[in-house]
């Protein structure tokens, strides 16, 4: 079976300028592919040709085999879409925008009436439903552009920036509704927020200058951090210096960085050298010396250095 | 037709959910009354029809149809609402018509509240009420023909005081092209020929008489040929711009 999103050499020039150079891709149903990049990566200009707002440049962007410029309609039905900064009609209120949204949509009746009450509980707006949009919260305002964008259960899902002001109680609840989401969609969302690719998303995109830097799993994003496998731990300052000379004569070890921390405790981070695990070699080497740790774990990699490294990266090159 | 009526529904109770609209239509109201029995010479003329009052129609719509227009389209640029709209199922037509028929709806209403005038005009006299509704008639569609300019007009723009000024300048243009101070001027270099084409693209031209109670097809035809031009450039504006 086809993808449920294809895109295929998709640029687009404003002017002398490339916001979007050369991008494919595809999405499957059951992925959430995290849309990552810079401001100004060309994120949002990408997902406005997959909705088909923008026209490209060149290249074609498909939603479910709906090219999305020559088959607009047949491939916004199959489309919902939180534009970036969740645009919505601000004199409304969120069931008047509703019932608007599942008109057009085509509902009517009955299941118009369950398909709203549905979505109000899902992104829990009950306590708005009556006042103005322009009256509510930032999180409120987002939240009924995302009621506005699974209203009509989409096969596709194009999130831009969907916890963008949120507080971290509804960055949490958003997520979980992302996730309780993905099993039968395809979902793709942009954010700048790098633990939010880990929360959520199956799949990563790194996007910069317009172009598609890196294409994998968040864990394998993770694995080209140099932090990566590497050990952390804490002992009391009274141990430091046995534990320093300790670590360094471990085997595969690379580097070991000292730092002081409160409470009269000195971390350690433990860089190992590339592909090795160190883990258990620490282990047992506090086990034998007789170590006190306060704190032993394995990092599983820093998103953000990856990150910074690649996108600043490709800006050099 | 479905999306169309859906998207008529939410633009014209648009106007009625903020005060604007009771606003406009009290000023309007407020406007024709006393043009019309002030400075018109209504009861002075002494005779019963409507004329000193469909008379200052062109110049009221002049700035009460702009000041509806400006925002219909800026203001969807403006907060984004674009892209929101653009990318449901409909398509820029059914967009460009639904708002148009909301606004052009909006001034119908409007319009049919000044029906106590010609109730007065009954009360006082034995007026020819067909020449009433003809002027009525010929007053819509005059007013269709300003809210098609100033849609397209709107589209071009994301600022909405701009939308305003430019159309009153483009509708004062269209009224002008008929006024005797113009084609006189013309008139002392062109030819004839052409000094009654720039006339007969005057909306007071048309207007005059509709309102003497003759509904002539070309008038009709004129005035929907206009809405057409505009709405026409009004949609390929929007199609080539929407995401600017």
């Amino acid at each position: 079976m086809a993808a449920m999103i294809e895109i295929q050499n998709l640029s687009k020039r404003f002017g002398p300028i490339t916001a979007v150079d050369d991008v494919s891709f595809s999405v499957d149903r059951g992925e959430v592919l995290g849309f990552l990049g810079p401001n100004g990566a060309g994120k949002s200009t990408t997902m406005k040709m997959l909705t088909g707002f923008l026209p490209p440049t060149h290249g074609t962007a498909r939603v479910c085999g709906h090219d999305v410029f020559r088959e607009p309609l047949a491939a916004k039905r199959k489309l919902g879409y939180l534009p970036e900064g969740a645009p919505l009609y601000p004199d409304m209120t969120p069931a008047g925008f509703l019932d608007f949204i599942a008109d057009i949509r085509g509902y009517s009746g009955a299941e118009k009436r369950t398909r709203i009450a549905r979505v109000v509980e899902e992104v829990h707006l009950p306590s708005v439903l009556h006042q103005p949009i322009d009256t509510l919260s930032k999180g409120f305002k987002r939240r009924v552009g995302l009621a506005q964008a699974i209203l009509h259960d989409p096969d596709v899902l194009v999130l831009d920036e969907p916890t963008d002001g949120l507080d971290p109680n509804q960055k949490h609840e958003v997520r979980q509704l992302i996730r309780s989401m993905s099993a039968k969609k395809a979902i793709v969302l942009s954010t700048h927020i790098l633990e939010e690719v880990d929360a959520v998303c199956t799949r990563t995109i790194i996007i910069a200058k317009g172009k598609v830097v890196v294409d994998c799993t968040p864990a394998q994003l993770a694995a080209k951090s140099p932090h990566h496998d590497a050990v952390t731990l804490a002992v009391g300052v009274e141990q430091a210096d046995r534990v320093a000379a300790g670590l360094g004569e471990i085997e595969g070890v690379q580097q070991v960085e000292r730092m002081a921390g409160d409470n009269g405790l000195v971390h350690f981070l433990v860089l190992p050298r590339t592909g090795q695990q160190v883990l258990r070699a620490v282990g047992k080497r506090a086990r034998e010396d007789g170590w006190e740790l306060d704190e032993l774990h394995a990092e599983a990699g820093r998103l953000d250095e990856v990150f910074r490294e690649l996108t600043t990266g490709a800006a050099d090159a | 037709m479905r999306n169309m009526m859906v998207l008529f529904r939410r633009e014209l109770s648009g106007y009625f959910t903020t005060p604007v609209a009771y606003v406009f239509i009290f000023f309007f109201l407020v406007l024709m009354g006393g043009l019309t029995f002030n400075l018109a010479n209504f009861y002075e003329r002494g005779q019963a029809d409507l004329q000193p009052f469909f008379n200052w129609h062109p110049w009221v719509y002049l700035f009460f149809v702009p000041a509806i227009s400006m925002r219909l389209w800026a203001e969807e640029r403006r907060s984004g609402t674009i892209e929101l709209l653009m990318t449901l199922p409909v398509t820029l037509g059914q967009a460009v018509l639904s708002k148009f028929f909301a606004g052009w709806a909006f001034i119908a209403i409007a319009l049919a509240l000044t029906f106590p005038m010609v109730l007065t005009v009954n009360h006082l006299g034995d007026p020819d009420n067909g020449v009433i509704a003809a002027g009525y008639v010929g007053s819509l569609l005059m007013a269709g023909a300003y809210l098609a300019i100033g849609s397209a007009v709107s589209a071009i723009t994301r600022n909405q005081v701009i939308a305003f000024v430019v159309s009153v300048a483009i509708c004062f243009l269209m009224i002008l092209a008929g006024l005797p101070a113009v084609s006189d001027v013309v008139g002392g270099f062109l030819p004839h020929a052409l000094v009654q084409g720039v006339a007969s693209l005057s909306f007071l031209t048309h207007f005059d008489a509709v309102t003497k109670g003759v509904i002539d097809a070309r008038d009709i035809l004129f005035y929907v040929s206009v809405m057409g031009c505009f709405l026409v450039a009004n949609a390929i504006v929007m199609a080539y711009t929407k995401a600017d």
